[in-house]
């Protein structure tokens, strides 16, 4: 009797084991999660010292239009006015957006609405080829192909915000669609049934029931479009002309903050000025990226909600 | 207008919008390929690059791309791995396993051009790596964790959970059961997963202009010494690859026939991504078809 | 269902136990699993005989499945679930948290509902859990293999294509062959979560057959909706009501002459 009991008391190798398990895939998760503060703390905590270190004005920062690091103003603060590549980040990001937005959805509500056979078959491989083509190939044909014909119609150089804006816009495409198209899915089939029983036609059926619906998902999918347009780096740098300024038209050259960081990050010495700006901006564009994370997560909870 | 006559255009509408998409893509893929395939000779291939001349090959840059796709996966399975197990056998139900992850979605969606200068703060400048093919590795190891880890735990959790208590059931260890049961049985989804994050990570250029740098010192494909600053295996050399050279040449505008490198460099990778786009499906169909016939 | 919940007094029961020449296999003591703060098992009192076949029967979620996996304790795996009182497998107590699971699961084998072949050989299914029990040797490993495939009556359909994918066998095969993979363990005690429930007639009375087989050697526990099922094979009944069981008995006694009047409601209007 006592033997039985050892017997089933013993610990056996596999207790051993399954605490190996769990303590090797719990390491490798929190491996990512200290990756995640690590970039939070070690980008914020640089960008911080522009203000903390250098004694700049948050104002002067943000609202400011001279960029022009190394070098003073005539009262003596250093010219570091992130405001023309801020505006040009949400310029070419809800122009591209709004570009976008009207051929994702059109293209979401075609594959999953009027013909999924074909949508299937042919737009599937095509959002999905448009995805994988690397941002510099975007670029590429951006400074080849787009920013040449914008200097035939506008003159100027054709580096800018408008070349940037179409860059873009088919890079976002792709996500944009392919995060519509899994919301519509998600629409239950009767919701139409419902309302073809009602004598609704095919459109009024996907106009006031569908889109109706599935919109907090619709509008996390043009968010995330938007973020992806917010960092995405070298295809805007190599067509945006890199230039300081707040633009005043779209086909004259500007920047964005990921163009300026693209560019100058190799220019400057770690630990002044000219480099601790760099990190600012990269903080900006950290926030920026957390904010979209928060906006598509409140959405989703306010859709659930509803 | 009455509703029919609406809903006829709007149907013609959605037609032209997706028309409009294939168009777009279409266009693309011959631009790049009849620009880019010309540019294809046997010199193309096996030329390094040259900076100020015409003529100039990718072949250095070509080789640094598979190096370093290579390496990235090597050290970025193992880690999606461990936490996608984590993720889906280990973890409870509570607020730390949310945190865990609303903390991978938050790096899955930071831009990569921030994780290469987070990867140029901490492995090039403060664990002294300087512009390397391991700070490259590291980078896009943590641009490639987030999605990998999302598509394996997918591919772990699309195992019906029958599998699993027939593990416990014959008294294994729930390590047991993953490693040994559903592992094997979800390997189509995971490496169908891995190999498209191979297309993604050899695409990439922003998480390695900083971090692996932007030039491609000439290697000696016979020196096999990994120490050696010339051998092809040394992970400590600063090593372009071939999306930042397609940057970087243009950015710079020094080369003369950098429109044609660039071409020919786009078709190229396009093709690699392409490749492994089918591949992955060639694969995962194939080893699905092993597992469930014979 | 035939039975009125409404009429049904909970606190009338019958339950028999075994007498000193009836040899104990498993029982438990006031069971009690509760889902968080569903209490789905109110208190159950069960002896199961060696060597005999028991059925567990009873409407649609009155807790025999939660029942038959506190056996061999995998309700552990359910992280809301929590069994309260004794099980006793040769007089020890193994709903202890000190007894080890794997222990206990290696000597009470479970078949579930749906067939399920892990996605490896028919051999491999079988020698898998050997050799992870630490079981080595090429042909000790064949010898199980035949072994179980024999008793579960599967081996002269599967000697062939021993390295076949056990996925490519029919439902009926595959449900035999987890029956020999939990009995190649040499387990004492066999749990069957209603297992012909998936299946077509000839299988599920292929399956019947083995089971009254593996009786020599096995003590069978099982679960089944199948009323004809229960009464073909089985030794003894417990009635299943609500978390309860209000009736434990001879098969015979149960399906003929049941002692509470919600077992015959059931029975009854199982037959119709
Ligand atoms: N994992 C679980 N979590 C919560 N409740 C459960 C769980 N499993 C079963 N239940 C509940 O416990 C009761 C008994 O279920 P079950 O044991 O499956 O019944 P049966 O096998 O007799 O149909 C049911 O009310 C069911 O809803
Ligand atoms: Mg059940």
């Amino acid at each position: 009797m006592e033997e039985t009991v050892q017997h089933f008391k013993k610990r056996s190798p596999k207790r051993k084991q399954e605490r190996f398990g769990k303590t090797i895939s719990l390491v490798a998760t929190i491996f990512i999660v200290s990756i995640v503060f690590s970039i939070l703390f070690f980008v914020a905590s640089r960008g911080l010292r522009t203000f903390t270190e250098h004694g700049v004005s948050a104002i002067d920062f943000f609202a400011g239009t001279a960029w022009r690091p190394g070098e003073v103003s005539d009262a003596g603060e250093p010219l570091v006015g992130a405001f023309p590549m801020i505006a040009g980040s949400f310029l070419v990001t809800i122009f591209s957006a709004l570009l976008a937005t009207p051929f994702a959805l059109g293209a979401a509500i075609f594959m999953t609405e009027i013909s999924p056979k074909t949508g299937k078959k042919y737009l599937q491989p095509v959002i999905e080829l448009l995805v994988g083509i690397p941002s510099v190939v975007y670029g590429f044909i951006g400074l080849t192909v787009i920013v040449p014909f914008i200097r035939q119609i506008f003159g100027g150089t054709g580096f800018g915000v408008l070349a940037a804006t179409l860059v873009l816009f088919v890079m976002i495409l792709p996500t944009t669609t392919s995060m519509a198209v899994d919301t519509l899915n998600a629409v239950p089939r009767y919701y139409r049934e419902a309302s073809f029983a009602m004598g609704a036609t095919r459109w009024q059926t996907i106009y006031k029931v569908v889109l109706r619906a599935a919109s907090p998902g619709l509008l996390t999918a043009v968010i995330f479009g938007m973020a992806r347009a917010f960092g995405e780096a070298l295809a805007v740098q190599m067509v945006i002309g890199n230039a300081a300024l707040v633009p005043d038209s779209l086909t004259t050259p500007a920047s964005t903050l990921t163009s300026i960081l693209t560019m100058n990050m190799g220019n400057t010495v770690l630990g002044t000025l000219e480099n601790d700006v760099l990190w600012s901006l990269a903080t900006i564009l950290l926030f920026m990226s957390l904010f979209f994370n928060i906006l598509t997560r409140w959405i989703g909870k306010k859709g659930a909600m509803k | 207008m009455t509703p029919k006559k609406a809903d006829k255009i709007a149907v013609n509408v959605l037609y032209g919008l997706s028309g409009i998409i294939v168009l777009i893509l279409a266009s693309l893929l011959t631009y790049i390929l009849v620009r880019g395939v010309p540019q294809f000779s046997i010199e193309f291939f096996t030329q390094p690059a040259k900076t100020f001349e015409v003529g100039g090959g990718i072949i250095i840059q070509l080789y640094n791309s598979f190096y370093l796709l290579l390496l990235t996966l090597l050290i970025s399975t193992p880690v999606a791995m461990g936490a996608a197990i984590y993720l889906s056998v280990y973890a409870p139900q509570n607020s730390f396993t949310t945190f865990v992850r609303t903390a991978i979605e938050v790096l899955s969606s930071l831009p990569s051009i921030v994780v290469g200068l987070f990867g140029f703060l901490m492995f090039v400048v403060q664990f002294k790596l300087g512009f390397s093919i391991l700070s490259g590795a590291l980078a896009l190891m943590i641009f490639n964790l987030p999605l990998l880890t999302r598509t394996i735990e997918d591919s772990l959790t699309a195992i019906p959970s029958s599998q699993r208590e027939g593990g416990l059931a014959l008294g294994l260890s729930k390590w047991e059961t993953v490693t040994r049961i559903i592992l094997p049985a979800a390997m189509p989804g995971i490496i169908t997963g891995v190999i498209l994050s191979a297309g993604r990570i050899f695409g990439e250029a922003a998480a390695l202009i900083y971090t692996a740098g932007q030039s491609a010192p000439a290697l000696d494909f016979t020196n096999w010494n990994p120490m050696s600053i010339t051998s092809p295996l040394n992970i400590m050399r600063p090593a372009e690859t071939l999306a930042v050279h397609i940057w970087k040449i243009n950015s710079e505008g020094l080369m003369p026939d950098g429109p044609d490198v660039s071409a020919g460099a786009s078709a190229v990778l396009i093709l690699a991504v392409l490749s492994f786009n089918l591949l992955a499906r060639y694969l995962g169909k194939k080893i699905q078809k092993k597992i469930t016939s014979a | 269902m035939a039975v009125n919940p409404e009429e049904t007094d909970l606190n009338k029961k019958h339950i028999v136990t075994l007498n000193e020449k009836e040899p104990l296999a498993i029982s438990t003591k006031d069971l009690h699993v509760y889902y968080g703060k569903f209490e789905a098992i109110k208190g159950v009192s069960l002896e199961f005989e060696k060597n005999k076949i028991t059925s567990l029967i009873g409407p649609s979620g009155s807790a025999k499945s939660t029942y038959l996996r506190s056996l061999n304790r995998m309700n552990d795996e359910i992280s809301s679930a929590k069994v309260t009182g004794e099980i006793l497998y040769k007089n020890v107590n193994i709903n202890d948290p000190e007894v080890d699971v794997y222990t206990t699961r290696k000597q009470i084998g479970m078949v579930f509902q749906s067939p399920n072949p892990f996605s490896k050989s028919i051999y491999e299914n079988i020698a898998f859990g050997l050799k992870r029990h630490g079981v080595k040797g090429k042909e000790t490993l064949d010898k199980a293999v035949e072994t179980s495939l024999k008793q579960a009556a599967l081996w002269d359909q599967v000697k062939d294509k021993l390295n076949q994918s056990a996925l490519a066998l029919s439902g009926g095969q595959q449900q035999r062959l987890c029956i020999a993979r939990a009995i190649a363990l040499k387990p004492e005690i066999l749990l069957l979560d209603e297992p012909a429930s998936a299946l077509d007639p000839i299988s599920t009375s292929q399956v019947e057959e083995t089971l009254i087989e593996l009786k020599e050697n096995y003590t069978i526990i099982i679960v089944t909706h199948n009323m004809q099922q229960a009464s073909r094979i089985s030794d003894r009944t417990a009635f299943f009501y609500l978390g309860h069981v209000l009736e434990y008995d001879e098969t015979r006694k149960i399906f003929t002459n049941p002692t509470i009047q919600a077992t015959e409601d059931y029975v009854s209007g199982h037959y119709g």
